[in-house]
């Protein structure tokens, strides 16, 4: 498998506040892996860093072996890598449609969009009944719905998801987790996916990372992971619940 | 009035405890949609009611009219008996009810141990004189002026009160270990987004509410600090603590609660003990999908 | 009756156009961008000279005034709102200001500050409804305004890029990660609406037949009005908007003369704010939304003086300077401090309680006029009058505020500018009291017992003693319960009051704690300038103090000393002239946004 993004030693700051230390990842064209870590650990600023939304302090990021940490994050969008941001930013004042279409900017085929745009509100038949709504006025869940369906309107190569399933109620968290695999398998989009519910992340993942306090703690596959003790116990909750 | 009274204090599972909260036909439509449709249930005292639902079944929707946060088309609200649906945030916290938000409203300028001090600002006495006052036209600036007066030349009342706040304040960090405390003087805007909720409920548990409201408390964590959380609730409901509570985590709201409500396109489909409710095929149809549906 | 109206409406489509463009820019980046109306100003100089001095065709001027004001508007935004507003809207907004100023200078000094007739190129007599007559170049600027807001109108609701354009307002950072390049996105519109602004400048000449380097400022005001009145970001808002005060105005002038102007024009903003909080045509969401929870600005922390700090800087002020400092110097700091004064009592509003008041001259004249008058008519010594002007200033500004509460944001700011301008209106129109436009003079300096305190010495002491009180409170009322209770007001008000916090009332205490001291501030002035008119007390002024605030560090009172020191101080000492402030003002903004965005006085987080 090729590799599409690769982070090579990545440092990253607030202020005097040192956020990712050394952090190495890769994701091969086609694969979905998993980006661990508690509360505070710098997942979020691991996403932010590859759109371009932080600064770099040192480091190279490289998207299908072009170096990119230098490009603006429009640039990096345009080479395909779109995102769920963390707590879904839809524009609020947009109406539903008008978000799924800002999420298509890049895109210039306006068949292949409309198209996009029908299937999304197939798959999430409430983003077709609101779809005059303004996307402020959604309900957490349908916000995320939204973000997520926006994210796949560019037709990326990579998605970056932040906590896609945050605030979804359980059977959409299976039909997001679904999707997303499908969309793997049939067009082979590649996902870096931050999930907090690690085992539902790695059931569908096949590798994955886990951050501890902005360093990489342990990568493996996905059964690898899943098998740890030290996993288990501070990720999945097995001996504390 | 009496009538619905008298009609609520029979609903709670047999007993004769009044109901702290009781909640009666509440409606409240968005452009001819109805989010909230003859929504009615009740809290007992020391009660965990949960509300679940799938995504925009309506449940930020009945705590925001539950906090006066938005105004209901109709339907009635009663604290202890008092009607509580006319009143505005303020009187609905004075009142006893404390909330959090589906997506965290910390105050990012203030440190994280001032956001639980300004949660404590409906149990102020001797900083907050001729309080009573504070509704009234124009004589509102009594108590303002009043206030403005003891902070700058605070009485020993006042010094008391101050010290016994932040106090309260420490106690509440306290609650959640080593995540906050470390940061109690950090300002908000800094925390990661489940330390942001952390701080969130901090502040809605310090006045001590008669009534908690929690709106997915656990978003954002993982299933460790969800257990973490958990453990938290059940403490305080061991403390006597009344809680509402919206959350998705299904495991979270079976161990938690004592009862469950659920609600579909506004309306309530199901309600009871929480094994009762998961058995219900309408529930398990509507809202766990199949992954869960058959555990 | 008919001909009023008419006129109203013509006068009001001049507004609408220029309010047009300031909506398109405020849509697009949040910014208020005060230098529209000298853009205007700059399009209507430059018509005249391509038309009287060098004899072009009117239409291929129009096109020079499109390129002119279309490339400023890229500058403006590229040079100065841009790299602000990236850290501070409201350094980028006070920046604009700077930038008008700046432009209206240029244009004085390259065409001379006098006022010219604009030649006729079109007719502007020529046709007639009923008695009232009006010309072809009227129903071109009407025609012209129509298809502009029809065609930014759809372009902003239907179009790709105008989709991007109310994306990128409503949040930048997401825009960024569809692929929107904001900032391409933002230099567009600059241009457009720039451009816009460049014609308007040109119909509105024509239409009253004279031009001027400054004849924007009248007119912008009145559209800055308009787009809020109307809502900002919404187009056909501007455009009712700009018709709605054309045709109030004519009618209010009719009925009660020129001078009430401001009064009627800022008394219907405040109406219907009052109704609809968002403008006529905005909207406000049922519940504010939550604050975005991504990257909130690295604000940073004050700095902390420290104990021997402390001692230093009271050592210094209260002795060294009292001391060594020559009269000249002496006088400035009077200067410097008065306005400290008023900026740390500022930062309780706009630090605090969030709410960026554009109007603080308003309390300010109240405090003025209460002391002076007090002193002339009533002859109270100094010392009773002094926090007597305080009380005047707190008790006027809160009863002229007290319908505001309701309002936030954008509108509350520009609803503060109205009330600062109503404020000394009212000075003006009270002419049996304040003696209008001639102002009062001989106001009696402080005495102690029979020794008069005139030197600047002892107005520096004076002024300084009256410092360290105002930051003694202001810090002790920041460190109190109250205090944090209206931070969290400006943080999250829907939190704050699910917290049991009544949000308005605290503002308004907020509002009426920094209306005292600009009130004494105000009365300071007042007794050691002796004069006082009502232009003392114009925009200029409220900006002045907001950037002293904005510059120091809006959450920080020891910040306003800095800000004072800088912008009063230092300016005042090395003779700058009032151009060359301007200009100054704007880069020391600029600078200091750019490397300490929280303010001097806070250190990066
Ligand atoms: N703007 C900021 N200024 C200072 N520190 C920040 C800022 N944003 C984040 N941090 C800090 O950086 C660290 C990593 O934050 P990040 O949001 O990446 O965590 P995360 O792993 O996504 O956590 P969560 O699971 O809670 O979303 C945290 O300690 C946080 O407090
Ligand atoms: N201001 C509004 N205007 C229009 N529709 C609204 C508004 N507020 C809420 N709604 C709609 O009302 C319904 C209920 O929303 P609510 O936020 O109560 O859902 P919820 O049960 O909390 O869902 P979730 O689990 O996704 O948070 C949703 O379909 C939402 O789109
Ligand atoms: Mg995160
Ligand atoms: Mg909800």
């Amino acid at each position: 498998m090729t590799t599409l993004l690769r982070l090579a030693d990545v440092n990253v700051y607030y202020g005097a506040f040192h956020v990712l230390r050394d952090v190495r990842l890769e994701v091969g064209a086609g694969e979905i892996v998993s980006l661990l870590g508690g509360n505070a650990s710098g997942k979020s600023t691991t996403m932010k860093t590859i759109l371009g939304l932080t600064r770099l302090r040192s480091g190279t990021i490289t998207f299908d072996g072009v170096p990119v940490e230098h490009r603006s994050t429009p640039a990096r969008v345009r080479a395909g890598i779109a995102s769920v941001p963390e707590a879904r930013r839809v524009f609020p004042q947009l109406t539903v449609d008008e978000n799924l279409l800002a999420g298509a900017y890049t895109r210039k085929d306006r068949a292949g969009v409309a198209e996009d745009l029908e299937r999304m509100r197939e798959h999430f038949p409430r983003l077709a009944e609101r779809r005059r709504q303004e996307a402020g006025t959604l309900s957490g869940g349908e916000q995320q719905m939204l973000a997520f369906a926006r994210a796949l309107m560019s037709r990326p190569r990579l998605i970056c998801m932040d906590e896609p399933t945050m605030g979804l109620a359980p059977r959409l968290v299976d039909q997001v987790l679904d999707e997303i695999a499908r969309l793997n398998r049939e067009l082979g989009v590649a996902v870096l996916l931050v999930e907090q519910q690690a085992e539902l992340a790695l059931s569908i993942a096949s590798r994955g990372y886990v951050l501890a306090t902005g360093e990489i703690a342990v990568q493996g596959t996905a059964d690898e992971l899943l098998r740890d003790p030290r996993i288990q116990e501070a990720y999945l909750g097995r001996s504390t619940a | 009035m009496t009538e619905t009274q008298a009609a609520t204090a029979q609903t709670v599972a047999g007993t004769a405890i009044p109901p702290l909260l009781s909640v009666r036909g509440l409606r409240r439509t968005f452009a001819g949609l109805a989010a909230v449709d003859a929504v009615s249930f009740d809290v007992a005292p020391g009660e965990v009611v949960s509300i679940i639902g799938p995504n925009g079944s309506g449940k930020t929707t009945t705590l925001n009219l539950v906090t006066g946060a938005i105004p209901a088309d109709a339907g009635e609200i009663l604290l202890d008996g008092r009607r509580i649906d006319r009143l505005d945030p303020a009187r609905i916290a004075e009142a006893g009810i404390a909330r959090t938000f589906q997506n965290g409203r910390v105050f990012g300028a203030l440190s994280v141990a001032d956001n639980v001090a300004v949660g404590l600002h409906t149990t102020l006495r001797a900083g907050r004189p001729a309080r009573r006052l504070s509704t009234w036209f124009l004589l509102r600036w009594i108590p303002l002026l009043a206030e403005l007066a003891v902070a700058l030349v605070p009485t020993r009342a006042a010094r008391r009160e101050q010290a016994r706040i932040e106090a309260a304040v420490a106690a509440e960090l306290d609650r959640f270990g080593q995540r906050l405390a470390p940061r109690r003087d950090d300002f908000a805007y800094t925390l990661s987004y489940a330390n942001r909720r952390r701080t969130e409920i901090a502040r809605a548990l310090a006045p001590r509410p008669r009534l908690l409201v929690l709106d997915e408390p656990t978003a954002g964590m993982n299933p460790s600090e969800t257990a973490e959380v958990l453990d938290q609730l059940l403490q305080l409901k061991a403390e006597g603590q009344a809680i509402l509570l919206v959350e998705h985590k299904i495991d979270l709201v079976m161990t938690v609660s004592d009862r469950v409500v659920v609600i579909d396109g506004g309306r309530v489909i199901s309600e009871g003990r929480p094994d009762a409710v998961r058995r219900d095929p309408l529930v398990a149809e509507a809202y766990l999908g199949r992954r869960r549906g058959k555990a | 009756m008919l001909d009023t109206l008419i006129a109203g409406l013509l006068h009001g489509n001049a507004y609408a156009l220029v309010a047009v463009g300031i909506s398109l820019i405020f849509g697009v980046t949040n910014v208020v961008n005060f230098a529209h109306m000298s853009v205007f100003g700059l399009g209507a100089m430059c018509a005249w000279f391509f038309i009287a001095d060098l004899r072009w065709p009117f239409w291929a001027t129009l096109a020079v005034v499109v390129a002119v004001t279309g490339l400023t508007g890229l500058l403006i935004n590229l040079l100065v709102v841009r790299p602000l507003a990236r850290y501070l809207p409201i350094a980028a907004l006070l920046a604009t200001y700077a930038v008008a100023q700046i432009l209206d200078s240029v244009s004085q000094w390259v065409f001379g500050p006098r006022v010219r007739p604009f030649p006729e190129v079109l007719p502007t007599d020529d046709l007639h409804i009923g008695l009232m007559r009006f010309g072809t170049s009227d129903v071109v600027m009407l025609a012209l305004t129509i298809a502009v807001m029809a065609a930014l109108g759809l372009y902003l609701k239907f179009g790709k890029s105008g989709r991007a354009i109310r994306a990128t307002s409503q949040d930048p950072e997401a825009a960024l990660q569809m692929g929107i390049p904001v900032g391409r996105i933002q230099h567009l519109s600059f241009v457009i609406a720039s451009a816009l602004g460049g014609v308007a400048g040109v119909f509105v000449a024509l239409y009253t037949g004279t031009v001027s380097p400054t004849s924007g400022a009248t007119a912008g005001l009145t559209a800055f009005v308009a787009a809020t009145l109307g809502g900002l970001g919404s187009i056909p808002g501007a455009v009712i908007g700009g018709f709605v005060l054309g045709v109030a105005e004519a009618f209010g002038v009719s009925l009660f003369g020129g001078s009430v102007d401001d009064i009627i024009m800022f008394a219907i903003l405040i109406l219907v704010l009052l109704v609809r909080p968002g403008g006529l045509l905005g909207r406000v969401p049922v519940l504010a939304p939550e604050p975005m929870t991504g990257t909130f600005l690295g604000r940073g922390r004050p700095i902390r003086l420290g104990r021997w700090g402390l001692v230093a800087v009271l050592a210094v002020g209260g002795v060294v300077i009292p001391v060594l400092g020559s009269r000249t110097f002496l006088t400035i700091g009077t200067q410097v401090l008065i306005y400290a004064i008023i900026g740390a009592g500022f930062t309780v509003t706009a630090g605090q309680s969030g709410v960026i008041a554009l109007g603080q001259a308003g309390p300010i004249a109240l405090g003025a006029y209460a002391s002076a008058l007090l002193a002339l008519l009533a002859h109270w010594p100094f010392w009773v009058s002094l926090p007597v002007g305080g009380l005047v200033a707190a008790v006027g500004a809160s009863v002229l505020g007290s319908a505001l509460w309701r309002v936030k944001g954008h509108y509350i700011s520009i609803a503060t500018l109205g009330m600062g301008i109503v404020t000394v209106a009212i000075l003006r129109v009270a002419e049996p009291l304040t003696r209008g436009v001639y102002g009062l003079y001989g106001i009696p300096t402080p005495h102690i017992g029979g020794l008069a305190l005139d030197t600047p010495l002892a107005f520096y002491l004076i002024d300084f003693l009256v410092l360290v009180g105002t930051l003694a409170v202001v810090v002790r009322l920041r460190s109190s319960h109250l205090g944090r209770v209206m931070s969290a007001v400006g943080s999250d008000e829907v939190a704050a009051y699910a917290s049991g916090i009544r949000v308005r009332d605290y503002k308004a205490l907020a509002f009426a704690v920094s209306a005292f001291f600009a009130g004494v501030g105000g009365a300071l002035l007042a007794h050691q300038y002796t004069y006082i008119d009502p232009d003392l007390f114009g925009l200029t002024m409220s900006l002045l103090v907001l950037t002293i605030v904005v510059l120091g560090g809006v959450n920080v009172p020891f910040g306003a000393v800095i800000g004072s020191i800088v912008l009063i101080g230092a300016l005042e000492v090395f003779r700058v002239t009032p151009q060359l402030r301007v200009i100054l003002y704007g880069l020391a903004l600029i600078l200091v946004v750019r490397f300490r965005p929280g303010g001097a006085w806070v250190r990066r987080a």
